[in-house]
């Protein structure tokens, strides 16, 4: 039996395709995806992402543990509020998940990791945890709503109080606010402005209906995933898994190397790779031609390297495919992709593909 | 509920055939395999006077979800392709039955036609896999 999130009977009545992802029956879109797409490019889109798990961390040592199981270091995240992104890692230096920290208040942090993840996080998290003064508790009762999009400030302005709407007006970027038994973070996935709101499953169904009033369309995971990738922001299980370090997907940026002193879980096993060089590299291809790449899609280099595809799709915004793909480092190829049998030569790019709704690559 | 027109004829891999007034017929695929391919956004056509078998590949729709072959239905020959999907590949979503249309073939036996499922047996098939 899959599960449901609150607001599983409104995705029902907007006629939503309904998927198995995660454990979770989630609407993949609601008629068209790349409609969906681009009503997140240009006004505002809502999803439902009440199935990725929330996590509250707390105690006397919540920051020291978090600066122990996390390869980005938590003494940055300095004001209630603040956020970042980072991954926990495994001895091997091997990503457990990506997930996104939120500083609360003195000894109070909450965790967002991936749905798939959650069992594993949680069961990780909970072993490290005996060993310091902190409680984990996982918030099942929670519900989480993203809203997306240049207008997203505006209709999610129209959903709350006038006191609330003027501070979500002065948010910036990775950063939330608390209210009551609400945290609205200005986070997301998809590569424009918009909000989270991590909230009580029983207050969801309410603050959806407000949304859409407000003009916010509901978009499923299939527009999730092609903005996403355009926004050149990494899928678990995809980009990267317990297989492949921070370095080797494009991560290095999210690891805290000082204070040199800080022993995180995997920091040994980065410093060594990072010692002998990193072997492969996460990076970013356009196809001009018409196909479209997929995951799991082999690349070949003229040098005779190989890669494959980790992310691939059809960007709406470009009219064109693109991809991350996982290659050798130091191949600068050119590279061609194997497309049921035939070679189509790729253009390497650096991601982000599109930023802020337009083009982002030459 | 997909939309499966009486006047049709429909192959177990999807496609329906409209047997026109000249011995030819049009092809393209039904509403229920669009909806579930899910926004098209490349279509390959065959070339025309290309010659094809029953079941063989000869198209391909491609969807923000996956590529999937396109199989000729009858024996015979292509004589037309539906050039206004090279930009506009959408229509199949929108009039998979009119504007969607991805060829036309000559039937080398008009008999062939009798090989193929009528609408009932097509509907009956799709309700099967949706319950499957």
């Amino acid at each position: 039996m899959l599960q449901r999130t609150p607001l599983y009977e409104r995705h029902k009545a907007a006629g939503a395709k309904l998927v198995d992802f995660a454990g979770w029956e989630m609407p993949v879109n609601y008629g068209s995806q790349i409609k969906e797409h681009e009503q997140v490019r240009t006004a505002a889109g809502l999803f439902d992402v009440s199935h990725m798990g929330v996590v509250d961390v707390s105690g006397a040592d919540a920051l020291a543990f978090l600066r122990h199981i996390l390869a980005n270091d938590a003494a940055r995240l300095k004001e209630p509020g603040q956020a970042f992104y980072t991954c926990m890692l495994n001895d091997e230096g091997g990503i457990i998940d990506d997930l996104i920290v939120y500083y609360l208040s003195e000894g109070r942090y909450r965790i967002v990791v991936n749905a798939a993840r959650r069992a594993e996080d949680i069961d990780w998290i909970t072993r490290h945890a005996e060993q310091f003064d902190v409680r984990v508790r996982e918030r099942a009762d929670a519900a989480m709503i993203a809203v997306q999009g240049p207008q997203a400030e505006q209709c999610l302005g129209h959903a709350v109080d006038a006191r609330l709407e003027h501070r979500l007006s002065t948010l910036k970027p990775f950063r939330a606010v608390e209210t009551g038994d609400w945290l609205i973070a200005r986070t997301g996935y998809t590569g424009e402005d918009g909000f989270e709101v991590i909230l009580p499953a029983r207050s969801a169904v309410d603050l959806w209906d407000h949304l859409t009033a407000a003009g916010a369309a509901p978009c499923g995971l299939g527009a999730r995933d092609s903005l996403r990738l355009e926004a050149g922001l990494h899928l678990y299980g995809q980009d990267m898994d317990t297989t492949t370090t921070p370095l080797e997907a494009a991560l290095g940026w999210t690891v805290a190397w000082t204070p040199e002193d800080r022993d995180f879980i995997g920091r040994s096993a980065l410093e060594a790779q990072r010692e002998a060089g990193v072997p492969r590299r996460l990076v970013g291809f356009v196809l001009e031609g018409r196909g479209v790449l997929r995951h799991g899609q082999a690349l070949s280099s003229e040098a005779g390297g190989t890669g494959e595809i980790t992310s691939g799709g059809f960007s709406p915004v470009l009219g064109c495919s693109i991809a991350m793909a996982r290659i050798p480092a130091g191949d600068d190829g050119p590279w061609t992709v194997d497309m049921r049998g035939r070679a189509l030569p790729v253009r390497r790019v650096k991601p982000p593909f599109v930023r802020n709704g337009q083009a982002f690559i030459n | 509920m997909s939309n499966v027109p009486s006047d049709l004829k429909y192959a177990s891999s999807h496609e329906w055939v409209r047997q026109d007034d000249d011995g030819t017929v049009t092809v393209g695929i039904s509403d229920h395999a669009q909806d579930a391919l899910g926004d098209l956004v490349f279509v390959e056509t065959p070339e025309i006077d290309r010659t094809v078998e029953a079941g063989e590949a000869v198209a391909v729709v491609e969807s923000v979800k996956a590529a999937s072959d396109v199989y000729a239905p009858v024996s015979g020959t292509v004589i037309d392709a539906n050039a206004q999907l090279q930009d506009a590949p959408e229509l199949v979503n929108t009039d998979a039955y009119g504007e969607g249309w991805i060829m036309r073939i000559k039937l080398d036996d008009p008999d062939a036609l009798e090989e193929l499922m009528d609408a009932d047996a097509y509907e009956q098939l799709i309700t099967e896999e949706d319950d499957g």
